[in-house]
């Protein structure tokens, strides 16, 4: 039995395998309307994420299968005191899969633990999100057509921002692949990434405060919110939320196939003005975030 | 200063100068009822100063603590007088239950009776990382 904690606990292979599955549903969803008849997902929000939490509920029904669940922890018995072991293990007797999001990190590893089925970790706190960076591996395979050679700008909260720190562990596994590290200072990528993942593994980056600058040599920009849930001090969020916003006048020097990227809800960082743009991603990535789990649910569940 | 010289039990030598009391926490010693000596700043030919806890009763010393807290040590076994057997513990890969995650994130804070549980990730630099957050260990080894 597999469990989905990390990005990393799939290999390259089989993140190429997950694409090409989720390319076939693509190309013919109704080969895949059944797959998953009288399976169960059960979705665990231990704290609210509406727009994952739809994402794999849409993926199981597409399937064919059906989900139970909850949507936040006060509509849980963690509200009464209940172990995460304790939910997992009533629930693992009702559903064929769970995805979870929790906000203390690692809780889905906890699961995994005690679980009689596979876990898929939806969101640990500001831990890993690898659902989220299947999306964006597919997003960056249908607008690229590749993960090798390519030149990834990364913007905004790279110090709290778990889908950037994926998303690096992920696309640091291919060849030719370069960062250009965009943040203010407060909210530079963590020593630990930088130490552990860039230089470990001589993968060219630069860190810049300066996004203009940056623009011209990127083919892929990644967005992302300073997130308020993140900082235990508001007075530090409200300096920095607004660091970079990126609008269409700030586009003029980029590729003319940059593919903007985002794994939303967005608050101002993007423009709405942008959203026009051919080389804003970031509403295909949710697309694409569906294709995905679905990939993923028939692989966890072995379902041929 | 002289400190009996024991029959059967445990002497950790070669203790960094300064740590003793931490071994003697992290190695539970307090709850021993025998005889237990703490020679504390003993001459060292090789560091100059050191400590060393002699245990006056045969006991199992968890060797991933001292691996983990003072890397250096030697365990002597003593039997009838006589050392028997004398090693000196290596950085164990994991730690069980040996020190608790800071990070007021993990899980480990607030799932009841979860095993706390740290792996080696980096030898050469002696980092340890918590296996639910991934947060480094900080210890009294640091701290000291």
């Amino acid at each position: 039995m597999r469990h989905l904690l990390d990005i990393l606990d799939l290999s390259t292979e089989e993140i190429g395998e997950l694409i090409n599955i989720a390319c076939d549903i693509i190309n013919d969803p109704d080969k895949y309307s059944e797959k998953c008849r009288r399976k169960k997902l059960a979705t665990l929000f231990f704290e609210p994420s509406t727009r994952t939490r739809l994402s794999f509920e849409a993926a199981m029904y597409e399937l064919g299968g059906s989900v139970l669940g909850f949507s936040e922890s006060s509509s849980s018995s963690t509200a009464k005191g209940e172990s995460v072991s304790d939910t997992i293990k009533v629930v693992s007797c009702y559903a064929d899969i769970i995805a979870m999001r929790h906000p203390k990190e690692g809780a889905p590893m906890v699961a995994s633990m005690v679980s009689g089925v596979p876990i898929i970790n939806a969101g640990d706190g500001g831990h890993n999100h690898p659902t989220q960076t299947l999306a964006d591996l597919l997003t960056i395979y249908r607008e690229k057509g590749r993960f090798n050679d390519l030149t990834v700008g990364l913007c905004g909260d790279l110090k709290f921002g778990r889908t950037v720190h994926s998303l690096i562990n992920a696309l640091s596994r291919y060849t030719g692949i370069k960062f250009v590290l965009i943040s203010p200072d407060e909210l530079k990528l963590p020593d630990y990434v930088t130490n552990n993942v860039l230089i470990k593994n001589n993968i060219p980056y630069e860190e810049t405060t300066d996004l203009l600058a940056a623009m011209p040599k990127l083919d892929i920009l990644y967005m992302t919110r300073v997130q308020k849930e993140r900082f235990f001090n508001e007075q530090d969020y409200i300096r920095l939320k607004d660091s970079y916003i990126l609008t269409p006048d700030k586009l003029t020097d980029a590729k003319e196939d940059l593919c903007i990227m985002h794994p939303l809800p967005r608050v101002n960082e993007i423009s709405v003005a942008v959203d026009n743009d051919p080389r804003a991603c970031y509403f295909k990535q949710v697309l694409n975030g569906k294709y995905m789990r679905m990939a993923l649910i028939l692989k966890l569940l072995e379902v041929e | 200063m002289i400190i009996d010289s024991i029959t059967d039990g445990i002497v950790i030598d070669h203790i960094t100068s300064g740590m003793s009391m931490v071994l003697y926490k992290y190695l539970n010693l307090d709850r021993l009822t025998c005889s237990v000596a703490i020679i504390k700043n003993a001459p060292s030919s090789k560091n100059g100063k050191k400590d060393i806890i002699k245990i006056d009763r045969p006991i199992d010393i968890d060797v991933d603590v001292l691996g983990y807290l003072d890397p250096g040590v030697s365990v002597n076994v003593i039997k009838n007088g006589e050392i028997v057997k004398k090693f000196h513990p290596d950085l164990p890969e994991k730690l069980v239950d040996v020190i608790k995650c800071k990070n007021p994130r993990c899980i480990s804070q607030t799932e009841q009776e979860l095993v706390h549980i740290f792996k080696l990730t980096d030898r050469e630099n002696r980092v340890y990382r918590c296996i639910y957050c991934e947060s480094k260990a900080t210890s009294d080894r640091h701290h000291r």
